[in-house]
């Protein structure tokens, strides 16, 4: 505490010192860090150097015109005897201040464009990947890769309610983060599920929202390998603050291993979809999908919030017939926040947290929904 | 001269009727001043709830999704309810004594206007205690977060903003109706007080703006409760049509914010530095052309929605141009201190804090235009520090001036010139340190309407709450010491009140009586 309080101090008596040098930021010196990132790729550099280079110009604007006030407020005050003189205009002066300020514009404009252009140069990428925004998770498709999947945040419930302690990675960990490669060109297609996100990676100088039915495009390269931390800066509900971005840069060798590796889960989680589960393995496993997926709506005794979420405890649909429960599932309910989880769970998944959700808080169908089930019921479709 | 207007000695039904039905423009620019502050209290303590709970990580106080409520409640009631109400106040009262008019020239409908507003937002507040909660999607309300995703509260939201539309259309139809017809003779555009010739232009701009946000939540209707799909993009709709409609509304409320607050500034300068405006004329150009741009780069607050970067050029071009006619008011307000006599009353310090701090949230401002650096900047604390410094420090800081340089004139009462610069010192500090380190939280990487964060935000959100909590404190001394300066503040008749006061206001007997200007005046 002492020491934190320590370098409160000092970031307080030193901001503008800091602010200069605080440019390069590693782990340790996160909790100080006052200015942007320089980041790691070109755009975050194009965007550091033309912050600095505006933040420059506004601080010698800003020395001059409060200093001038300030000896104003000094020199022609009333109590040091200042009779007020009666002038109201001067043309040529007016004229210099409208016209000199038009001109610094003009010159800050070329580099504000240059930047830009960097940022919009996303052709010719070596890899593509999707990035689509879930109510509160991300979903990263390696497209042509067959390789798709969820990163949601792994900080428990507890941490964030303060009934266990928190860690250093507190709402900066995810489930699997985004794995990208040094040296090649990616290129982001952004996108949302539902409502309006938007995928920030400062460390990349990439920011887009992800709006439904709409796709944006951003791109990074860097040669150094590293995790890098971002957020959602779009409001998106009340999971907006818990869906952070984690991407972490592999050397070339390193990211193909995990490629293949992801690839062949993907093959095998394929063959094992006509596996029988039992009771009891389905409720634990349904557990955790419902506690990741379901319980910030729902909320975690299946109670939900009155008048917003519905309460899955004792509801017709979970009482009800099985095909009916899956398929709120699958279809979503439309003109509600209920959305479907087609593509965001696996059939194994679905029918874990369907199996949970009929037996679990009192509720007590009794039945077991196995993945095939679930299957069948997209086939059907 | 007409029948006073009825005391409470007269009993009290008949005090509420004078307050219920009064078309006097003094009786409704003060109901309009006590329900902005009311709403400045009310909507303080929503702040107060979002900084209590961003005191520390984790969430300790309250649930996510009541910190969406307050931050989106916060938002709509200190800019509807708050600070263009507590504007139109000091229109009502001012625009009529500054031009020689003896009431604004539609009484009924100013009635009307100042009493639907307690009713949209009673609507609004009172969507916090139903089922499903407030308004829980920013003050933005961006869709679909607010058409298909939000609560069924939502339709109230609408109506509520619908009505406080209709309050502000009949409002400006008013300020304009009365300016164009109702100026003393050789009362000539040109000799009109700053005060008068912002609010004009202001008018101006709500009257073509409040349309289109009352298009913007009527397209929300559609789509919510009759099966349209304008903002749906399943349904052939798009999302980002409506931050377009939005914005379209959205800019150029900031500037009907901010142009009031520059023409009261612009009044109590000259008075404290005992010299005339500088360059009256080219204040009044600026004011226009800032209006005039207002409208034409809404598109900045889009910068991270995929625009063509066509779009994303014009749209930082523009915005950067706003800059010149900003920067002549800050020169002006300047070179009226230059070779002046000042003084340095409460409303002056106020005024001075506010051409130091809004030019500082100006400089942001300049950032924030440039498209690539607001690819980082954008939605973070960076923003949350920029247009705090430009709302408060600009339009609350000018609208607490103005109550302190006008208040001797209302009431005849002088305040307690201590306890105005204690309250300004308080504020003035509190605000700094509730806001500056906000820069350094976003520019860190720390988005806004965040209901929690990583650890390695807590130290500056500790100080910014503390600074948020001091400034909180401030407003409850500046409700004390007007309260005590009606009560029993130092009685005082002199018409002019401050030694370098100009203009018609300040030729009226002091407290200014019920009617003024029944004869007009003849200015020269």
């Amino acid at each position: 505490m002492l020491k934190r309080a320590k370098a409160l101090f000092l970031g307080l008596l030193s901001p503008a010192v800091a602010l200069v040098m605080a440019g390069n930021v590693s782990a340790e010196s996160a909790t100080r860090q006052l200015n942007m990132p320089q980041g790691v790729t070109e755009v975050s550099q194009a965007a550091y150097d033309i912050h600095m280079i505006m933040m420059w110009i506004c601080t010698v604007i800003g020395i001059a015109v409060f200093g001038f006030m300030f000896y104003v407020m000094y020199a022609h005050r009333k109590s040091r005897g200042a009779v007020a003189a009666n002038f109201h205009e001067n043309h040529v002066v007016e004229l210099i201040w409208t016209i000199v300020p038009a001109l610094i514009l003009i010159v800050m404009a070329i580099p504000a464009t240059d930047a830009l252009l960097k940022v919009y140069d996303t052709e010719n990428a070596d890899i593509d990947i999707k990035v689509t925004g879930y109510q509160w998770k991300w979903q990263y498709e390696y497209i042509g890769e067959g390789v798709k999947y969820m990163s949601e945040l792994r900080t428990s419930q507890d941490e964030i309610y303060g009934r266990a302690p928190r860690s250093e990675h507190y709402l900066r960990e995810v489930t699997e983060p985004l794995v990208i490669p040094t040296g090649k060109k990616v290129r982001f297609l952004i996108t949302g599920n539902d409502v309006i996100h938007s995928w920030w990676v400062p460390d990349f100088g990439v920011k887009r929202d992800a709006v439904p039915g709409l796709f944006t495009a951003a791109w990074a390269k860097t040669d150094q390998p590293g995790v890098y931390v971002g957020e959602c800066t779009e409001l998106c509900g009340l999971g907006h603050a818990f869906m952070p971005v984690v991407v972490e840069v592999k050397e070339e060798a390193e990211y193909n291993e995990w490629l293949a590796g992801k690839k062949a889960e993907a093959a095998e989680y394929a063959s094992t979809i006509g596996k029988e589960w039992s009771f009891d393995e389905l409720m634990v496993r349904g557990e955790d999908v419902y506690n990741r997926s379901c319980a910030a709506c729902h909320q975690a005794d299946g109670n939900g919030i009155p008048g917003v979420f519905p309460a899955l405890k004792d509801s017709p649909i979970a009482l009800g017939a099985k095909e009916g429960h899956i398929a709120v599932l699958i279809d979503g309910v439309a003109g509600t926040s209920m959305q479907s989880f087609a593509d965001q769970l696996s059939e194994v998944d679905i029918a874990a947290v369907v199996h949970y959700e009929r037996n679990a808080w009192g509720n007590d169908v009794g039945d077991v929904t196995q993945p095939i089930d679930v299957l069948n019921y997209k086939q059907g479709q | 001269m007409a029948h006073g207007p009825a005391t409470l000695s007269d009993g009290l039904g008949k005090y509420i009727s004078r307050w219920v039905f009064t078309t006097n423009h003094k009786d409704i620019g003060t109901l309009y001043l006590w329900f902005s502050f009311a709403m400045f209290i009310l909507g303080g303590a929503f702040a107060m709830v979002i900084r209590a709970e961003l005191f520390q990580p984790g969430m300790q106080l309250i649930k996510p999704e009541f910190f969406n409520q307050m931050t989106t409640m916060h938002g709509l009631v200190m800019v509807f309810g708050a600070i263009m109400p507590a504007f139109v106040g000091l229109a009502n009262w001012l625009i009529p004594m500054m031009i020689g008019a003896p009431d604004m020239a539609l009484p009924r409908m100013n009635n009307l206007s100042f009493w639907i507003l307690p009713f949209a937002f009673s609507i609004l507040v009172s969507t916090l205690f139903m089922e499903g909660g407030g308004p829980n999607f920013g003050w933005t309300f961006y869709a679909p977060l607010s058409t298909t995703y939000a609560p069924d509260t939502v339709n109230y939201f609408i109506f509520g903003v619908h009505i406080m539309g209709a309050s502000s259309i009949m409002g400006s139809i008013n300020i304009i109706a009365t300016v164009m017809n109702m100026r003393a003779p050789g009362m000539t555009y040109m000799k009109m007080p700053l005060f008068v010739w912002t609010w004009v232009i202001t008018a101006f701009l709500l009257v073509a703006v409040m349309p289109v946000l009352a298009g913007a939540v009527t397209m929300m209707l559609m789509d919510i409760n009759f099966g349209t799909s304008f903002f749906d993009a399943a349904g052939g709709g798009d999302p980002v049509l409506f931050q377009h409609v939005f914005w379209f509304f959205g800019h150029p409320e900031v500037y009907i914010i901010i142009l009031p607050a520059f023409g009261v500034v612009s009044q109590i300068i000259p008075t404290f530095s005992r010299k005339p405006l500088f360059g009256y004329s080219s204040m009044v150009y600026a004011t226009a052309a800032i209006a005039f741009l207002s409208f034409v780069v809404w598109a900045h607050h889009m910068f991270t929605v995929g625009m063509p970067i066509a779009g994303e050029l014009y749209f930082m071009y523009a915005t950067m141009l706003i800059a010149v006619p900003t920067g002549v008011k800050v020169f002006n307000w300047i070179t009226t201190m230059y070779k002046g006599s000042l003084t340095f009353e409460t409303p002056m310090l106020f005024s001075i804090a506010f051409v130091i701090l809004f030019t500082f949230g100006g400089f942001t401002g300049m950032m924030l235009s440039i498209a690539a650096a607001d690819m980082q900047y954008h939605d973070t604390y960076f923003v949350v520090a920029h247009f705090h410094y430009v709302m408060v420090a600009g339009a609350v800081f000018s609208g607490t001036a103005a109550v302190y340089y006008w208040l001797p004139k209302w009431c005849g009462k002088m305040y307690d010139e201590t306890m105005g610069k204690v309250q300004f010192w308080i504020a003035f500090i509190g605000f700094n340190i509730a806001f500056m380190p906000q820069h350094f939280l976003g520019l860190a990487g720390m988005p806004r309407r965040y209901a929690d964060y990583g650890l390695q935000f807590a130290d500056w959100n500790m100080v910014s709450s503390i600074g948020a909590f001091m400034y909180g404190g401030a407003q409850i001394l500046f409700l004390y010491n007007v309260i005590r300066t009606i009560g029993w503040g130092k009685p005082t008749d002199d018409p002019k009140v401050w030694e370098g006061a100009e203009g018609l206001e300040w030729t009226v007997p002091t407290p200014a009586p019920y009617h003024t200007f029944a004869t007009p005046p003849e200015v020269k």
